[in-house]
């Protein structure tokens, strides 16, 4: 089972680190991205996440797909959220199962670093000084003047 | 003239006041689209634009048919 998915609702990994039960496995490797309450030295509040949805679900696939080749596992699953979160909340969520931990680690790890950087989702950050943005874009204005020191992981 | 679709994410949807519309353009491809609509909308500029056509991946020379449904990607930030 390869699947990725864009919801609105609460994440729930409990359900699906069920899903990828498999008596061929023995190893199970999962990633939870949260809300972190700092970015760039501002307090965050909230976040509020975009999704370009029929573009974001297909290169999901595909990216579990290219994990899948490069890494024996048997199963993967990847849920982003959309909507408003609070700080703690879960924005994404990456399991994978297969026949040894070693796999299983290095497929997970691929995964997110590829949804990070290719999936069509775009974060807004909501300040406690007012202001708000979104991550990777209005900070990048001014020819990429990096002098705010933003990272782009 | 093309009749072309066009749907607007994160800081251009804020930025064009819209989440999609449908414009008459004599653009040949999304560079030129998009040079366009920045007339008009002055997009906040980005270290990075990408297009989506018809939901795939494009590049910004493609050439541009009447009935497209264009989407400007500007940095993603998921996770």
């Amino acid at each position: 089972m390869l699947q990725f998915a864009i919801q609105d609702a609460d994440l729930q990994p409990d359900q699906w680190r069920q899903e990828l039960l498999d008596p061929a496995c023995g190893g199970y490797a999962s990633f939870e991205g949260w809300v972190r309450n700092h970015n760039d030295g501002e307090d965050v509040l909230r976040l509020e996440y975009q999704a370009y949805a029929a573009l974001a679900l297909k290169e999901g696939q595909r990216i579990l797909a290219e994990a899948a080749e490069k890494f024996p596992i048997a199963h993967a699953k990847c849920v982003h959220r959309t909507g408003a979160l609070e700080i703690g909340g879960m924005a994404v969520w990456v399991g994978v199962s297969g026949g040894h931990r070693d796999e299983c680690f290095q497929a997970c790890r691929y995964i997110i670093d590829e949804v990070k950087h290719r999936v069509p989702v775009w974060k807004k950050e909501h300040y406690r000084n007012g202001d708000s943005g979104w991550v990777n874009c209005e900070a990048c204005a001014a020819g990429g003047d990096h002098d705010n020191g933003h990272r782009h992981d | 003239m093309k009749n072309i679709r066009i749907e607007y994410f994160a800081v251009l949807r804020e930025q064009a006041g819209l989440d999609s519309e449908t414009l008459s353009t004599a653009a040949e491809t999304p560079q030129q689209l998009f040079a366009e609509l920045n007339e008009r909308y002055a997009f906040p500029q980005l270290q990075s634009v990408k297009v989506a056509i018809n939901d795939e991946f494009a590049d910004m020379q493609t050439p541009l048919h009447d009935g497209d449904a264009v989407v400007f990607i500007p940095p993603v930030a998921g996770g």
